[in-house]
């Protein structure tokens, strides 16, 4: 958040945080494709910035055991059916870091396919920006709540009773909207899904 | 719209242009149809290149080394296009280059002109200076004909007049073209512009026009077109005057095998354009006596200085960045208070106006990507957004609401007990305004202040009873 | 130079933006070493992309005619009479042989604009066409003539040599270099806009109609 509005100084510190929680990990898995993004694409050009050997060293060291939780799924266990169980009609929003900046393809809807009972409906415009953004679905609540409002329109059209993504903040996002008309349309992680075998409610 | 021009200078922040802009039912129809359409065709004619990855790539490093070798490819080009018979002008600033082209025009005794759609002449305000100067310039693109009868400003880089429909289009020509009687079909409207136009290219002595790309190596000029129109500008007149910003420039004439693929596919999903010209200082037998061309910088060098940003400068103005963009989309092109709108605006206005103006367009993006993508030239938006935004923060300094915000949380994070304690905080703070639903979920309807923004159309979910922390001490080492 | 002042002063700029001065030398070897991974070769057989040139062309609602060598006047004729034209200009160099009795050919005199607007059409060879974009380049050489020529009159007939057809932008390009400093126009299709509520209209300025007439390579029609 602090790095993609602009405040750098203050994002820098919070890099030798991470590390130091999580080094000498065999794999960090992270629930949200946003944040794995901002690791990648801009770990290595802070710990330049802050010239530290040492930590661009841990950094080199530990971002390729950092996976967002779909691709720890496909890519890194090579795993597509892991035996869930989820009756219900279910439309799947593409993320955008998660689309564009890690490149992670069908691999969530191969994961989904997979599950029992699904009914896997596909969203128009998947690949379109929900509208979230960070500080932008503040900064620019207006074009947000626009970009937001073509995004449930075509979750509604599905007619799904859950929309589900890769990344909290988009489904934090697209609640909002979806809970403020009382739709009665849920959001789940894709994790959540995945978990849920006959005995989940 | 008014027909005062876009001037970054003087613009609404962008949250307040662009909802302006939204409450434009008219405008949001056109503009969604539009990019639809185009994105469509960008794909079709993108999707049969087996070798897209690689135009482009090609491209970013065509345009890449040109910046690094500026001022030899200038130089280059200067040469070459002043043996051919060209005149070659410099420009430091949009100032000195409106002086240079008044005085041009004047030179020729001409009172008017015909000009081909160049957004560089519009982000100089061109036509402002040469009205001032008792000449009068007509437009010929007939988007830039349609703006300039209805006293409009450009929404978009190729489709200038996207947020115009037919009828609106027919009201305008039959004011001022005096066709009272003129139809309402697309054909029609094409057909009045035709003759209204015919008429002043056969008869205007000078032509004014922008360059697509400047080729150092043999000191031609290219421009990209579809009507029709530039052609006659480029052919009929006695004295073509061209300006040109310095990034224009290319290194050979082979390189325009990679950018001729690479434009027209991104701009208007075709796999050629109708018309390209290139043309080299003067023929006597073929074409204008006279050519001038202004090579303008008006701060493309500071873009060039700046490490992070120079890949702006990659841009070919293909507008397809405007197309994919999902803010754009919404909004228009207006909202962004200056010629150059949509994502590649976001980057190059700030820069073009050095930092002092345009501080709010950074940050008209979700940041989502969809530009990079498209870009031919691979134009990493984001990150030139971000690094910009990095520079406004700079510039604003430490003593403003966002900023003690956004420190203050920076501080909470880098401590888990710092951080417990704020996630208690927050459970108290939130709590008179927390609505619990018939399931026992809590909702928050309303926040204050610049949150306020997220529950004018959002609900927020109240904190968990249980923090993810909490319940994973609770379960222990083995726990389930 | 008018001001040397200005041009100074942004070519400092530039070098102190850069951090160096560059040469030519130096910006030269660093441009053989660009990467080039995109097509530069044909990847059909001539008889194929002629037939990608026709459909590519008759997609501009362009009227294409395939000959061989010794039918080119007549189809020539056979396409004006379809198009009722009946006073062409044509530029200085145009081989006789291409044009039918029955018509009349002037040769370019270096009319004005208003001069060219009065005839029918005009009558052309061309450099080089591109089977994959359906373009067709012409430059001010003998038989192709100067650009007006080609731009004002509201009809235009190309004579189009088979041997002269590529495949690809790149190959034109190639064809292109020894000649490159000539007045150069890529034509594909008439000319057309957008502009109207994205409603692609076609012939705007520059001729409405384009005919083509393709000589040699395989099979006349």
């Amino acid at each position: 958040m602090h790095w993609n509005t602009g405040y750098q100084e203050e994002a820098l510190p919070l890099l030798a945080r991470f590390v130091a929680q999580f080094k000498g990990a065999e794999a960090v898995v992270v629930p949200s494709s946003s944040c794995v993004a901002m690791m990648r694409d801009h770990y290595p050009k802070m710990a330049e910035q802050l010239n530290d050997a040492a930590l661009k060293h841990d950094v080199e060291e530990l971002l390729p055991k950092v996976f967002e939780f779909s691709e720890f799924l496909t890519k890194r266990l090579g795993l597509e059916d892991v035996g869930a169980y989820y009756p219900h009609r279910v439309t799947y929003h593409a993320s955008c870091h998660g689309l564009r900046n890690l490149g992670l393809g069908d691999g969530p809807l191969r994961l989904l396919k997979a599950v029992r009972g699904i009914d896997l409906v596909e969203l128009q415009g998947l690949e379109q920006c929900c509208g979230f953004g960070g500080t932008f679905a503040v900064k620019n609540a207006e074009v947000s709540s626009a970009m937001l409002a073509e995004k449930t329109t075509a979750i509604l059209n599905t007619k799904a009773e859950a929309c589900t993504a890769c990344d909290n903040s988009c489904l934090m996002h697209i609640q909002g909207a979806l809970h403020r008309q009382r739709t009665g349309v849920q959001t789940v992680h894709l994790a959540e899904i995945l978990a849920s075998d006959e005995g989940t409610r | 719209m008014s027909g005062t021009a876009l001037d970054p200078r003087t613009a609404p922040v962008f949250p307040m242009a662009a909802r302006a802009a939204m409450g434009d039912t008219q405008l949001r129809k056109n503009v969604r149809h539009a990019t639809d359409v185009i994105q469509a065709k960008r794909a079709r004619v993108v999707g049969e290149m087996p070798d897209w990855q690689e135009l482009r790539e090609s491209g970013r490093r065509i345009r890449q080394h040109t910046m690094e070798h500026l001022d030899v490819y200038l130089e280059q080009f200067e040469e070459n296009c002043t043996r051919a018979g060209g005149v070659v002008h410099w420009a430091r600033d949009a100032a000195e280059a409106r002086r240079i082209i008044v005085d041009l025009v004047k030179a020729t005794g001409s009172d008017e002109v015909i000009k081909i759609k160049s957004m560089t002449t519009e982000e100089i305000q061109l036509n402002k200076a040469l009205e001032a100067a008792g000449i009068h310039p007509f437009e010929t693109d007939l988007a830039e004909l349609i703006i300039q009868l209805g006293e409009d400003q450009p929404s978009h880089i190729v489709v200038p007049a996207l947020h115009k429909n037919r009828q609106q289009i027919r009201e305008i020509f039959q004011r001022k073209m005096n066709l009272p009687d003129l139809g309402e079909k697309p054909q029609d409207l094409a057909d009045a512009a035709r003759m209204f136009l015919r008429e002043k290219f056969l008869r205007v002595k000078t032509g004014v026009s922008g360059a697509n790309f400047l080729i150092a190596e043999t000191g031609g000029v290219c421009v990209v077109e579809s009507e029709g129109n530039g052609r006659m500008c480029l052919t009929l007149p006695e004295t073509l005057i061209t300006v040109a910003g310095i990034d224009k420039v290319v290194p050979r004439f082979q390189d325009l095998e990679v950018l001729l693929q690479l434009l027209p596919r991104s701009a208007t999903g075709e796999r050629m354009n109708p018309y390209n010209s290139i043309w080299t200082g003067v023929n006597a037998a073929d074409g204008p006596k006279a050519f001038h061309i202004v090579l303008m910088d008006n701060a493309r060098t500071e873009i060039l200085a700046d490490e992070e940003g120079r890949q702006t400068l990659n841009c070919i103005r293909c507008g397809a960045c405007q197309n994919a963009c999902p803010v754009y989309r919404q909004t228009g092109g207006h909202a962004y208070g200056s010629v150059y709108a949509g994502p590649i605006g976001a980057i190059l206005t700030p820069q073009l106006m050095e930092m002092e103006h345009a501080q709010s367009l950074p940050y008209a993006s979700s940041l989502c990507g969809a530009c990079y993508e498209v870009c031919p030239v691979k134009i990493n938006i984001p990150e030139v957004l971000i690094h910009l935004r990095n520079k406004v923060v700079e510039q604003n300094g430490i003593m403003n609401a966002e900023a003690l915000a956004m420190r203050a949380m920076g501080i909470i994070f880098q401590s888990e007990r710092r951080f417990r304690a704020a996630q208690r905080m927050g459970r108290l703070a939130e709590s008179p305004l927390v609505r619990k639903d018939g399931q026992g979920q809590g909702w928050i309807g309303w926040l204050p202040g610049l949150l306020g923004g997220w529950t004018q159309v959002r609900d927020l979910q109240s904190m968990p009873e249980e923090t993810f922390r909490d319940w994973w001490e609770k379960r222990g080492k083995n726990g389930r | 130079m008018a001001d040397n002042s200005a041009r100074s002063v942004v070519l400092e700029r530039i070098r102190k933006a850069t951090g160096n001065a560059s040469s030519l030398e130096a910006a030269s070897a660093e441009w053989d070493e660009l990467r080039r991974g995109y097509r530069r070769d044909a990847s059909l057989e001539h008889d194929e992309l002629l037939e990608l040139l026709v459909e590519r062309l008759r997609d501009y609602d362009a009227q294409v005619l395939r000959v061989g060598p010794s039918g080119v006047a007549d189809a020539v004729k056979a396409m004006l009479q379809a198009r009722g034209v009946r006073r062409l200009v044509v530029p200085a160099g145009l081989p006789v042989e291409v044009l039918p009795e029955g018509f009349e050919f002037i040769v370019d005199a270096g009319f004005h604009p208003a001069e060219l607007d009065a005839f029918d059409g005009v009558v052309t060879l061309a450099t080089v066409a591109i089977a994959e974009t359906g373009t067709v380049v012409l430059q001010n050489t003998p038989g192709q003539g100067r650009r007006a020529a080609t731009l004002v009159p509201d009809y235009h007939l190309c004579v189009l040599y088979a041997a002269d057809v590529v495949e690809t932008v790149p190959e034109a390009m190639d064809r292109l270099q020894a000649t490159a400093t000539l007045a150069t126009t890529f034509v594909s299709g008439p000319s057309a806009t957008a502009d109207i509520e994205m409603t692609r209209i076609k012939g705007v300025h520059g001729p409405r109609f384009l005919d083509v007439v393709l000589v040699g390579g395989g099979e006349a029609n």
